[in-house]
């Protein structure tokens, strides 16, 4: 085990920035009323360009799923949105998130009220059952934006209907906001959006270093820019910041596990409130995560995107998301990322509350232990629902894993 | 045989019944899901046959799906898997939930059923553009059929099979109504019977067959019974046993609200015009499934509309476990039901239904508080 002294030297600088950032993203957004502003409520896969274009300012209940499933109140939610009537078997965020709409609790004292609500089904049918939901109880008008799943193909039709929703999209932000939508603008926040993206892309690639200067786990918390504020100057700030530090790591040798022996790829989203377990778990046999699939996402469908037709490109970039796509077409996305990031084996996250994600992991294994001859392992959560989660059956399975690994690599 | 035994037999043994069509020269596709435009696959002279699962041995899905995945969805790829769908020329998976778009994906990969279609239909019904979208599709799954079977499809095959389509909805809608009227002119595992065998049976055969059953039926004399009036809501029953247990309860189920049932019917579509555009329309208009956006409060007020019409006592939500759609709509919809005085209870089911004496209580306890 590391020297806390050590400890201090590896923990990031940006990591205060960034909590500054989300905190005057969090006061800003929750003073809307006082400021005039119009909130949206959005799903993490959405196309919240727009928004942005608009000096809407978007909130993702995503996110906040995620920072209470961090702050381990997912389970006491879960529970409160069972006693509604919500089944245990949904997705722990959605229940947590509708939960904490009614309770008006959770952390910092629960979202600030939505003007309007845009639904991007990309990721998943959950996020539309869910809005509905919040549509009716908050009585906000609903946008759903709905991206055909592409299982072998994005077929014209399909191009042409969603590129005609964009513009229903802007015309419903103007009759939301009763103002026009600056087109102008558009070019420069489809430049932020696509630079921020390519900058994360830059900070992940870090960890193809070896050893790694930063893990998944580094990814997981670093990610909440790039979702949240994408087009904005500050995400492209944060991330030039964010890469500077990195490569001042790999100069200066601070690596992100100190005798990094074994390189890990994880597959789906984080098991939030058992990150820093996990971590130290796999650390402790000298094993850095250092890719996942999820955080990726938010930079894997940049080739769509033409910086000079922003609006028009959205369609492609958002439909084709690494989620709304066929199991064959995923599992080429891991193939690349064993090879880029040589990685020893493969974490998969079997995570009850997305099963779009879930569903078709074993069919990616298969195909992952076959062709690149690496070891798989799964453990099993609902990411944000700490009731189901078994501690010692997963410890147990992850140094069978491990010792797998061992015996492979030596 | 009389016409109720051909549809119980079918229903019984689809896929026998699927196999001996087969073996005299019909091609056969098996679909999930109420959205599966038939209709397209009528025409082209092949048999759409709709996929149930199996109840038991499912364990060859395990390899697949994990433990959290609905029993629809395992039995389905177990049925595949085990050799039980040797009848099938293919599969049509048309844009459900999100289990079924990964099934979609996992059948694929590790069957060969020679055909294979995924009809990406738009999820929201809402606009104009979605409407056009549902009918390029509709148009792009005519042509995959044309393509994958070397035929034409007709528009003239193609408005005969929307009025053969129409014709057996309409008969089933008219046979749910006498037996809303007069429950006593069939068990509803009888007319549960007759729901799952026209999803499986010839459709022409099917068409005439029920138009003879409903003469049969409807010179049966009427009688009032003391039983009390039901209304079953969820995805699909294909659980008979469970309408005798309710009956052997005192109630009989009326109505629903399931895709095996009223979501199957509803909706005549207009054999004026270009088929394709008419039936985009019916797809586009008719009562939704939860897997689909209209408008927010939709489903509530369309429950609420069928409980006062057909004069329910009560509403039984039958859950399949995992299934998210509906169990997202299952707070809101108990809801509406209680703030209308309406007592409803929550049936959760997997493949096996729980013990006939513990559901036997459950159904009577709840039966006996209705008035």
């Amino acid at each position: 085990m590391s020297t806390p002294d050590k400890d201090k030297t590896r923990k990031f600088r940006a990591a205060k920035r960034m909590r500054e950032i989300m905190t005057e993203y969090y006061i800003d957004a929750k003073s809307a009323p006082q400021t005039g502003k119009k909130v949206a409520w959005i799903t993490s896969g959405g196309p919240v360009e727009p928004l942005i274009i608009m000096d809407v300012i978007p909130v993702y209940p995503e996110n906040y799923g995620a920072m209470i499933g961090a702050s381990h109140m997912g389970a006491d939610l879960c529970g409160k949105a069972e006693a509604m009537g919500y089944s245990a078997d949904l997705c722990s965020y959605a229940r947590a998130d509708i939960a904490c709409a009614v309770e008006n609790g959770g952390p910092i004292g629960g979202l600030p009220r939505p003007d309007m609500l845009i639904c991007c089904n990309n990721i998943c049918g959950t996020v539309l059952k869910w809005y509905e939901v919040h549509a009716r109880y908050f009585d906000v008008p609903l946008f759903v934006f709905d991206t055909p799943m592409c299982h072998t193909e994005f077929p014209d039709i399909a191009r042409k209907y969603v590129r005609k929703q964009l513009d229903e999209y802007i015309d419903f932000l103007e009759r939301v906001c009763g103002r026009t939508f600056d087109l102008a603008r558009s070019t420069e926040v489809g430049r932020l959006s696509l630079e921020g993206q390519r900058l994360w892309q830059k900070v992940l690639d870090t960890a193809a270093h070896k050893p790694a200067p930063m893990t998944a786990f580094d990814a997981f918390f670093f990610l909440a820019l790039i979702v949240t504020l994408r087009g904005t100057q500050v995400v492209v700030d944060f991330y030039q910041e964010l890469l500077a530090e990195m490569a001042e790591r790999i100069e200066r040798r601070i690596w992100a596990i100190p005798n990094e022996r074994y390189r890990l790829l994880w597959d789906n989203l984080p098991v939030w409130y058992r990150l820093k377990w996990l971590s130290d778990t796999f650390a402790a046999h000298d094993a850095c995560l250092v890719a996942d699939t999820y955080t990726t996402a938010w930079c894997g469908s940049m080739k769509y995107i033409n910086e000079d037709n922003f609006i028009d490109s959205m369609a492609e970039a958002y439909t084709r998301i690494y989620l709304n796509i066929g199991v064959d077409e995923m599992v080429k996305t891991v193939y690349d990322m064993v090879d880029k990031y040589q990685v020893d084996g493969m974490v998969m996250h079997s995570n009850r509350s997305c099963k779009p994600y879930s569903f078709g992991q074993y069919d990616i294994m298969r195909m992952v232990q076959e062709n690149k001859g690496i070891p798989c392992m799964m453990i099993e959560s609902h990411m944000t629902d700490e009731r189901t989660f078994s501690e010692s059956q997963t410890a147990t399975r992850i140094d069978a894993f491990m010792e797998m690994i061992r015996q492979k690599k030596g | 045989m009389s016409p109720l035994n051909e549809f119980q037999k079918a229903a019984r043994d689809p896929h026998g019944y699927a196999r001996s069509m087969r073996s005299s020269g019909k091609k056969v596709l098996g679909y999930f899901c109420s959205y599966t435009p038939e209709e397209i696959i009528h025409a082209a002279g092949i048999l759409p046959v709709r996929l149930f699962g199996a109840k038991d041995d499912t364990s060859v899905a395990d390899k697949h799906l994990q433990a959290y995945c609905c029993s629809l969805v395992r039995g389905a790829l177990a049925d595949a898997m085990n050799g039980r769908l040797d009848y099938l020329d293919g599969a049509v998976f048309p844009h459900t939930c999100d289990s079924i778009q990964r099934l979609s994906d996992i059948w694929r990969l590790n069957t060969g059923f020679g055909f294979f279609a995924d009809v990406v239909l738009p999820v929201k019904l809402t606009t104009e553009s979605a409407r056009q979208y549902l009918e390029d599709v509709l148009r792009k799954f005519r042509h995959d059929l044309e393509k994958g079977f070397s035929l034409t499809i007709t528009d003239e095959a193609l408005r005969a099979s929307l009025r053969t389509y129409n014709e057996i909805r309409q008969s089933l809608k008219n046979l749910y109504e006498l037996h809303s009227k007069n429950p006593a002119v069939l068990s509803g595992s009888a007319l549960n019977a007759v729901m799952r065998g026209a999803m499986v049976m010839d459709r022409a055969e099917a068409a005439q067959k029920l138009r003879a059953l409903a003469s049969e039926l409807q010179a049966k004399p009427a009688t009032t019974g003391s039983n009390k009036r039901v209304m079953l809501v969820g995805s699909l029953c294909d659980q008979p046993d469970i309408y005798g247990l309710i009956e052997s309860a005192g109630a009989d189920v009326v109505w629903d609200d399931l895709c095996t049932g009223s979501r199957y019917f509803e909706g005549i579509i207009e054999d004026e015009g270009d088929p394709v555009a008419s039936l985009a329309r019916r797809y586009f208009e008719r009562i939704i499934c939860p897997a689909k956006h209209a408008s927010v409060r939709g489903r509530g007020e369309n429950l609420m509309g069928a409980v006062r019409e057909h004069a329910v006592h009560g509403v039984i939500f039958l859950q399949l476990k995992f299934c998210d759609p509906h169990s997202f709509d299952y707070p809101y919809l108990k809801e509406t039901l209680d703030k209308e005085g309406v007592p409803n209870m929550l049936l959760e089911i997997e493949a096996q239904l729980p013990p006939v004496g513990q559901l036997a209580t459950r159904f009577e306890t709840f039966i006996q508080m209705l008035h």
